[in-house]
C-alpha cells in the first residue's frame, strides 16, 4: 500500500448512455492515464453503470474557492430578468 | 466421444478455475485498492467462464454429476489444467506475469474455440473472448509499467518472467484428448499458434525493456493430471466447504 501515496488522483467520469453527458463518478490513484482508465473501468462501471469513461488529473482541475462564494454566486440571486421567464412573450409568437 | 468431450470441457473449465483461485487468493490483499478490484473482476470472470463449461459437463455426466461435484470432488490426477497456473501468487510481477501468459495463450485459443464444431463451445468462447480481450489488455499494460518502472520491479518482473515463462510451452504439447477433439473439428491444433504466441510475448517484454529468458521451456504433465507440488495445497483449499459439508449449497 504504501507505493499508493505516490500515485497521483484522478477524477473519474462515467457517461451512462450515450446521449447523456458525462457526470463526475468519483475519484482513484493510478500510475498513469492509462491505469486510471483501467481502475475507473473496473471500480466505477463494474454493474454496466456507463459507456464511457473520462479521466483526468485531479490537480488539473481548476475549482472556485468555497470562502468566494458570496461575492461569486449571490449577487446573481435577484436578478430575475436574466431568466427567460421573466418575459411576457407575445401572443402572436408561437412555438417557444 | 461424450468421455474424451467431457474432459476436454474440464481442461478449458480446469484452466479458468484454478487461475481464478489463485487471484481469489489476492481479494482483500491487492497492492492497492483499485487493482485488488480489479484481479478480483478477473477472477469472477474466470469463474463464469468455469461455470459454462462445467455446466456443459454436467449435462453430459448424468444426473449424479452437477458442476458443484466436476469443480470440488475430483481427486487431484483428473484436474486437467496448465502446470502455469497453479504456480503461487509470489509477489505482483508473478501474479501479473502468469496472468500475461495465460491471456496471451487465450487471445488465440478462444477466437480458435469459436470455430468449434461444437456449437456450445463456440458459444461460451464467443461470450469470453470480449474479457479475455480486457485482460490481456490489463496484464500487458503491467508488464510494460512493471517493466519500464523501477529498478525493483524491472528485477522482479524479469524474475517473474524467467521462472514462468519456460511453463508456457505446455499449452502448445497436444495431449490425447486434444488431438481427439481437433480431429473432431471441436477444438484447435494448438500448434499453429505456437511461433505466433511466442513473438507476441517477445514483442510485449521488448516494449517493456525485458529480456526473453535463456531457459529450456520445462517439461510439465498439467493437461494429463499430473501437477506441481502447489496443486495439492490449492485443492484442499477449494474443496474444503464440499468436503466437509457434503452437498452444501448456497
Amino acid at each position: 500500500m504504501s507505493n499508493k501515496k505516490e500515485w497521483p488522483l484522478f477524477e473519474v467520469f462515467i457517461r451512462s448512455r450515450n446521449g447523456l453527458e458525462h457526470r463526475h463518478a468519483g475519484s482513484l490513484h493510478a500510475a498513469d492515464p492509462t491505469m486510471a482508465l483501467e481502475n475507473a473501468r473496473d471500480v466505477y462501471t463494474r454493474r454496466q453503470e456507463g459507456v464511457s469513461i473520462w479521466v483526468v488529473e485531479s490537480k488539473n482541475i481548476h475549482a472556485s474557492n468555497p470562502e468566494q462564494a458570496g461575492e461569486l454566486f449571490e449577487p446573481a440571486k435577484d436578478k430575475v430578468y436574466r431568466h427567460p421567464t421573466f418575459y411576457d412573450l407575445p401572443i402572436e409568437l408561437k412555438h417557444i | 466421444m461424450n468421455e474424451q468431450l467431457t474432459k476436454y470441457l474440464m481442461m478449458l473449465g480446469d484452466n479458468a478455475m484454478i487461475l481464478g483461485h489463485r487471484l481469489s487468493e489476492l481479494c482483500g490483499h491487492g497492492p492497492s485498492l483499485e487493482t485488488d478490484i480489479a484481479l478480483t473482476n478477473i477472477s469472477l470472470d474466470l469463474y463464469g467462464q468455469v461455470r459454462s463449461y462445467f455446466q456443459y459437463a454436467a449435462e453430459l455426466g448424468g444426473e449424479e454429476v452437477s458442476e458443484d461435484t466436476i469443480a470440488f470432488l475430483r481427486k487431484e490426477r483428473t484436474y486437467l489444467n496448465v502446470v502455469l497456473v497453479e504456480q503461487p501468487n509470489e509477489d505482483f510481477g508473478h501474479v501479473i506475469v502468469r496472468q500475461f501468459l495465460y491471456d496471451m495463450f487465450q487471445s488465440f485459443m478462444t477466437p480458435a474455440l469459436m470455430n468449434s464444431a461444437d456449437e456450445r463451445i463456440a458459444a461460451i468462447a464467443a461470450k469470453s473472448i470480449k474479457e479475455t480481450r480486457y485482460h490481456l489488455r490489463f496484464s500487458t499494460s503491467w508488464m510494460k509499467r512493471l517493466g519500464a518502472g523501477t529498478e525493483e520491479s524491472k528485477a522482479r518482473i524479469q524474475a517473474a518472467v524467467n521462472h514462468l515463462l519456460p511453463f508456457a510451452d505446455e499449452f502448445f504439447v497436444m495431449t490425447a484428448i486434444e488431438k481427439e477433439m481437433y480431429e473432431e473439428g471441436i477444438g484447435p491444433d494448438l500448434q499453429t499458434f505456437k511461433e505466433d504466441f511466442y513473438s507476441k510475448v517477445k514483442e510485449v517484454l521488448i516494449e517493456a525493456e525485458l529480456s526473453m529468458p535463456e531457459s529450456a521451456p520445462r517439461v510439465v504433465k498439467g493437461k494429463t493430471g499430473i501437477h506441481s507440488e502447489h496443486m495439492g495445497y490449492i485443492l484442499n483449499e477449494l474443496q474444503y466447504m464440499q468436503r466437509t459439508y457434503p452437498q452444501m449449497e448456497w
